[in-house]
């Protein structure tokens, strides 16, 4: 199952690389991850997606807990959380896809942040299911290149009620 | 307020730690250390001459002592050369802090001259580690260092200290407190739950006590043979555990796991309650993980919440110090007096039971006319004072002193358990002699791993430190050899340690004494004589070079499934 566990660390050099090397030196996969300063700026916050049975979960917050530079680690999964991420999708747009890619972009509501005679560029932030579901649909026109910045959460204000 | 050096600073700051040895080895980046250690007499430095040998010299200290263990060395080389000393106590949760020396802030990154990023190199061995970029902060980063290396779980904490910072003014002031808002050990187990897994302890009635190194560094010998003897409860221990429950008591069943013994096993697979204390579940005591403790509910006390539940699925987990936690058990045990004497009658025929398997498979190896190597550690163990400090290499020669040394107390048997590091013994002992200058110091070491920090017998003539090295000579390396006979058809690739050098030649020409015995009937004789030798000695012990170490349990399979004799 996939997990979106938010770690709030000390914003200090070398602690991202205890971080990202807890989970290559221990064998846990990093799906993606997402690092900036927060509110607070002598922390930061990483996120990270990951997926693996409970036992492995465990195991990854508890050795996330560890580490000395780690002051809090939040499993979003077990509460009611939003996320986004963003994607930028560079699409061929010639003459015949030119108008189809637009509508796309409009049934989404993505941006279009670039334009070329032969492509669009089209930003767009969602959940992970929405921007997955817009990379598909592009690319039977045609995806140059996408980028993503990796998932960020935060904790819903108020926990348990019906989501927005 | 009148500036002073970094260096001196870091000095000062040693002092304020209570510092009072130290191991090492200087080099260009750590110049003005040494410098200013030359005028501080209170601090005993130990020159190795190897940093694999200061760390592990430090480590020994350590564990001998229950004090945190000290270094410095040069920066590039010598930072590398402490890696596998830094790995080896990460392993098995030494408290060590190693100071390393890096070149100028202005030149990392650069590819300097003796550059290393050591801080990188050490993070997934050490439990923390810093470099110091301002020396403003060198005094608080001290500070935390020696806390996080010895508080919750130890470990070594490696401070990288540049040479610009090391010569830099400071107004110095050593903070009284460390606050660090991410790093909180428990030590205190949950009250609840403490009479919860009491609860299920008391209606066992195939109760073991597994007993590990977290026993040692809590300092709860006491409290956890209390708490056996009030229960009737059968204690095993792990390699790391050796001493923490006295061999000699009924109770007792020696060590467990891969070359454990069988009443040790047998009890483990049979029992219906498994009490893991500080312990961690290593492969190399469960063997393979669905088989071990199958009938038996875990309860499992570790001050390290990611051991629990890692290898072993556990029932009962509780965090926290073990001292605290047998002291919370044993303070939840008065009064419960009908409960307490029921189990101690209800355990009777379990107890019966481990007797007889005791009986059935004890320890043993045949006498021939070699001198075998468990002959020499029984006599070791026969001679030697009783507050005599063992360490060992790795290999056979550790087995077979885990299994025939019978240990009484904890921090009487240092050996590299976690990481498996030959070269550890001898600078260990080294250190515990520093420690401990009036006692007997023995390294019960192996051919092969005696020669990877042989080195250090220049450290003991130095210094004066009388430690014994035994070396118990079967020219092989020869745990290896006995996985080659056992699973590789008898191919013996490369585990010949034929030639090696003259150890009694080599003991002379470092200014120490050699001895070389070939006979059983010389073993007793050598080993009174290295006793009474003021000096370092080795002794050569010419051993059967086919024995092997068994009870085994081959890799992966159930403990219970175990080749004996
Ligand atoms: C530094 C290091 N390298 C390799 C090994 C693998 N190894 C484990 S035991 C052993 C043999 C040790 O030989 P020796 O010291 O003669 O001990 P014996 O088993 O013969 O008693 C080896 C090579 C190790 N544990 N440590
Ligand atoms: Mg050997």
């Amino acid at each position: 199952m996939r997990h979106a566990i938010s770690v709030l660390v000390d914003n200090e050099a070398g602690v991202l690389s205890r971080v990202v090397g807890l989970f290559s030196g221990r064998g846990f996969n990093i799906e993606s991850l997402s690092v900036a300063p927060t509110m607070d700026p002598t922390k930061s916050k990483i996120v990270i997606t990951t997926t693996g049975n409970d036992a492995v979960l465990e195991q990854i917050k508890k050795q996330l807990n560890k580490l000395i530079n780690v002051i809090k680690v939040v499993d979003c999964t077990d509460k009611d959380y939003v996320e986004r991420e963003m994607v930028i999708v560079k699409v061929r747009a010639e003459a015949e896809t030119r108008a189809e890619v637009l509508r796309i972009a409009d049934i989404f509501r993505a941006k279009v942040i670039d334009v070329s005679p032969a492509s669009y560029t089209l930003s767009l932030t969602g959940d992970v299911r929405k921007l997955e579901g817009f990379i598909e649909i592009l690319s039977p026109v045609g995806i140059l290149d996408f980028i993503r910045t990796g998932t960020v959460v935060m904790e819903r204000e108020m926990q348990g009620r019906r989501k927005l | 307020m009148k500036k002073i050096t970094g260096a001196q600073a870091f000095i000062e700051s040693l002092r304020q730690e209570g510092v009072k040895d130290v191991f090492g080895y200087p080099g260009g980046a750590v110049l003005d250390i040494f410098d200013a250690l030359m005028d501080a007499s209170d601090i005993h430095f130990v020159l190795t001459r190897h940093e694999q040998g200061a760390v592990h010299a430090a480590d020994g200290y350590a564990r001998a002592t229950g004090r945190t263990g000290v270094c410095i060395v040069t920066s590039g080389p010598g930072a590398t050369n402490t890696v596998t000393g830094v790995a080896t106590a990460c392993m098995d949760s030494i408290p060590l802090v190693v100071f390393t020396g890096q070149v100028s802030t202005h030149l990392i990154g650069n590819d300097a001259f003796q550059e290393a990023d050591i801080v990188g190199i050490t993070r997934p061995c050490t439990k923390h580690n810093y470099l110091v970029k301002d020396v403003a902060d060198l005094p608080r980063v001290i500070k935390e260092a020696f806390y996080i290396a010895r508080t919750g779980r130890p470990g070594p904490v490696l401070v990288d200290i540049p040479k610009n910072v090391q010569q830099a003014l400071i107004a110095f002031r050593y903070p009284d407190q460390v606050r660090l808002e991410s790093y909180n050990p428990t030590y205190r187990g949950h009250a609840g739950q403490i009479r919860r897994v009491l609860g299920v302890i008391l209606k066992s009635r195939r109760p073991v006590i597994y007993a590990g190194g977290g026993i040692v560094l809590s300092n709860s010998s006491p409290e956890l043979t209390e708490f056996a003897r009030k229960l009737n409860i059968p204690v095993t221990t792990t390699l790391m555990g050796m001493g923490v429950f006295p061999s000699g008591d009924p109770l007792a069943m020696g060590m467990l796991g891969m070359h454990g013994t069988y009443a040790a096993n047998l009890a483990v697979t049979n029992a219906d309650c498994l009490i893991a204390l500080g312990a961690r579940f290593d492969d190399r005591v469960t063997g393979k993980v669905d088989e071990f403790a199958p009938r038996a509910k875990i309860v499992h006390i570790d001050i390290d919440p990611t051991s629990i539940s890692k290898n072993v699925r556990v029932d009962l987990p509780i965090v926290g110090d073990c001292r605290m936690v047998l002291q919370g058990m044993l303070a939840e045990l008065e009064g419960k007096g009908d409960e307490v004497s029921e189990m101690q009658a209800g355990v009777a025929p379990w107890l019966a039971q481990i007797d007889s398997w005791k009986l059935e498979q004890p320890l043993r190896y045949c006498q021939g006319e070699l001198i075998k190597p468990q002959h020499v550690v029984e006599m070791v163990d026969e001679l030697a004072p009783d507050d005599t400090i063992i360490t060992t290499e790795v290999g056979q020669n550790q087995m077979w002193t885990a299994q025939f040394y019978r240990f009484r107390e904890p921090r009487h048997f240092l050996t590299s358990g976690g990481l498996g590091t030959m070269g550890y013994g001898f600078p260990a002992a080294i250190g515990a002699q520093v420690a401990f200058p009036d006692r007997t110091v023995i390294d019960i070491a192996g051919d092969g791993s005696i020669q990877m920090n042989i080195q250090e017998i220049a450290t003991a003539v130095q210094y004066k430190l009388p430690v014994k090295v035994f070396i118990l000579n079967n020219t092989y390396l020869g745990m290896v050899r006995q996985w080659q006979s056992l699973f590789y058809r008898k191919r013996y690739s490369h585990t010949s340690m034929a030639t090696s050098p003259d150890f009694v030649k080599l003991a002379e020409a470092y200014g120490a004494h050699g001895i070389r015995v070939d006979r059983p009937d010389q073993v007793k004789g050598a080993i009174l004589e290295a006793l009474a030798i003021k000096g370092p000695v080795f002794v050569d012990f010419v051993v059967d070079p086919e024995e092997d170490v068994y009870p085994m349990v081959p890799a992966g399979t159930a403990i219970c499934n175990m080749l004996l004799v």
